[in-house]
């Protein structure tokens, strides 16, 4: 549905430049949510803004159900747009106009004839759950009910196609959650593919079926949650569940494994024990529910050096386990991924 | 001079002011948001980006700002001439109060527009609005209130310049406590003027304000 190619971004201003997007490579399938996660300044925004071409890129190509918008320029470009929603971090609302007049906006850009403004109006907002809220000024009601405007909004002109500006990003845990809901829920009842960015980790485990992490603008890894987090070395992975740092003592092993789905059901970790007659302790762990998948990680001391290990470690990758042994050398490699950034709270709150 | 002879001197000179400011009013308000509105989208990173017309603009307006009034009155007399055919009396008197003027309005709704949330004007471009809507449905609208309380500072800047119409042989009432109370030492006409410019200094903020408090959903 949307398909991202070689995309390339330079911001320039004063004489210096900057490289916001560096070379992506994206495809996001038709229904599918998407998410792009990163730390601030790692171009995610300009990225999903050279998705509908609010930022024109320098190189790469565009491609939106079949139609290469690079090609594209005024009024046609405008016509694309209209079938490109579009959620915003802070909404993005006018604050002169009625709830109801702010769903109406795109609706008058796209030249809906008046008398059939109000019905759709109407359709949106109990779309979004908002019927009630129609007269009300954006001053007057909460930042979720604000996001739910926008992204009534967003879906007056019918898209296909739902971009999402960090959306929940100014929104407290609770009322993200409802707006992921609803989101989600469009995505299922209207085929609607969502691209998102995003910083929050939370956001990738609770509504996105595939996801990227970018960094310095470039995809450090992507593909299929639930693939992403069974990958050894998967950044996603470690943001998602922090596990503690932990450097193996002398004449022990540490594994990291990681179970989804089917490995869940199985006790491995007591089936390692008494197989080979070890005792295994668990340093730290997380399981967590993944697109409706549980997936987890643990951390596992085995005694013996790794090398002692190896029908051991055979024996959990068998068991439909990814694993992951850590040395002091991959603890202290500079390429060793900083979660913090990921994990970092909202910028900034609600206005 | 008694009261009895300084009442009908107040009415004409009343009149007089409200025609010179309402009329300087109703140009400045049409030309300095044009002005203004021009200011905004012709910047670096504008809606209708155009840095030399942005620089020439921004340049006219400064210059117009720095001009003492009375000075300005008097150098754009031959301008006055051709706009209304003379350059003596209170229509003439409009031209350099509008002239004046507009460029101060200029700035307020440059401050005015540039108070809007540059992400609502994201988000219209991302809808697919056209440069007209977001210009029209977006700055100007979101900015109504900025651009009432810019226009009611200025009116009350022009009534304060309709004072000196009198350089040109315009009247009002700043004309009237000049000519009377000052250069005659008529200290009742002197007290009524200044009264009467206080009470419609007040009256035309509260106006603004009120105005502006409506069309603000803050």
């Amino acid at each position: 549905m949307i398909q991202i190619e070689k995309l390339r971004k330079v911001h320039r201003a004063r004489g210096r430049e900057v490289t916001a997007v560096d070379g992506v490579d994206v495809t996001v399938r038709e229904g599918e949510v998407f998410g792009v996660l990163g730390p601030s300044g790692a171009g995610k925004s300009t990225l999903l803004r050279c998705v509908n071409l609010l930022d024109r890129p320098d190189e790469g190509r565009v491609v939106i159900g079949g139609r290469d918008l690079l090609a594209l320029r005024g009024t046609e470009l405008r016509r694309a747009r209209q079938g490109i929603g579009m959620i915003h971090q802070h909404f993005g609302l006018l604050g002169s106009r009625t709830v109801a007049g702010n769903v109406a906006f795109p609706l008058e850009v796209m030249g809906v004839p008046r008398g059939e403004r109000a019905a759709r109006v109407a359709e949106l907002l109990d779309l979004v759950g908002l019927t009630g809220h129609a007269k009300a000024y954006p001053a007057q009601i909460s930042g979720g009910q604000k996001q739910r405007v926008g992204i009534a909004r967003a879906l007056a002109g019918r898209p296909k196609v739902l971009l999402s500006d960090e959306a929940t990003s100014a929104l407290d845990p609770e009322t993200t959650a409802s707006i992921l809901e609803l989101l989600r829920d469009l995505n299922r009842r209207l085929g609607l593919t969502v691209l998102l960015i995003t910083h929050e980790m939370d956001v990738v485990k609770r509504i996105c079926d595939s996801a990227a992490v970018m960094r310095d603008g470039r995809f450090t890894e992507q593909g299929p949650v639930t693939e992403l987090l069974a990958r050894p070395g998967s950044e996603l992975a470690r943001g998602l569940f922090p596990l503690p740092a932990a450097e193996p003592r002398d004449g022990t092993t540490l594994v990291e494994v990681t179970f989804v789905g089917g490995a869940n059901g199985r006790p491995f970790v007591s089936a390692l024990a008494r197989k080979y007659s070890l005792d295994v302790n668990i340093l730290g762990g997380a399981v967590e529910t993944v697109g409706g998948e549980r997936v987890g990680r643990l951390q596992l001391e085995l005694p013996g050096d790794p090398s002692a290990n190896a029908a051991q470690l055979a024996f959990l990758r068998e068991s439909g386990l990814a694993v992951e042994v850590r040395t002091r050398a991959t603890a202290a490699a500079p390429g060793a991924p900083n979660t913090d950034a990921l994990t970092a709270p909202a910028e900034e709150e609600a206005r | 001079m008694s009261w009895d002879e300084v009442m009908p001197l107040l009415w004409p000179a009343t009149r007089e002011t409200l025609y010179m400011t309402g009329v300087a009013t109703l140009f400045t308000a049409v030309l300095g948001l044009l002005f203004g509105v021009l200011l905004v989208v012709t910047e670096r990173g504008g809606l209708l980006p155009a840095p030399p017309v942005n620089k020439v603009l921004g340049a006219v307006v400064n210059i117009g700002r720095s001009l003492p009034f009375l000075i300005l009155m008097v150098a754009i007399t031959p301008f006055t001439r051709i706009v209304v055919g003379t350059s003596i009396g209170n229509a003439a008197a409009i031209v350099p109060l509008t002239v004046g003027a507009i460029p101060f309005y200029a700035r307020l709704v440059e401050i005015a527009l540039r108070e809007v949330d540059p992400g609502v004007v994201a988000a219209a471009d991302a809808m697919g609005a056209t440069r007209r809507e977001i210009v029209g449905k977006v700055l100007l609208r979101e900015a109504r209130p900025g651009l009432v309380s810019g226009l009611t500072v200025t009116v009350i800047a022009l009534i304060g310049y309709t004072a000196m119409a009198g350089t040109v042989g315009g009247g009002g009432l700043g004309n009237l406590a000049v000519t009377y109370g000052y250069e005659r030492f008529e200290t009742k006409v002197m007290v009524a003027t200044v009264l009467l410019l206080v009470v419609l200094v007040l009256i035309i903020q509260a106006v603004g304000d009120l105005v502006a408090r409506r069309l603000s959903h803050k």
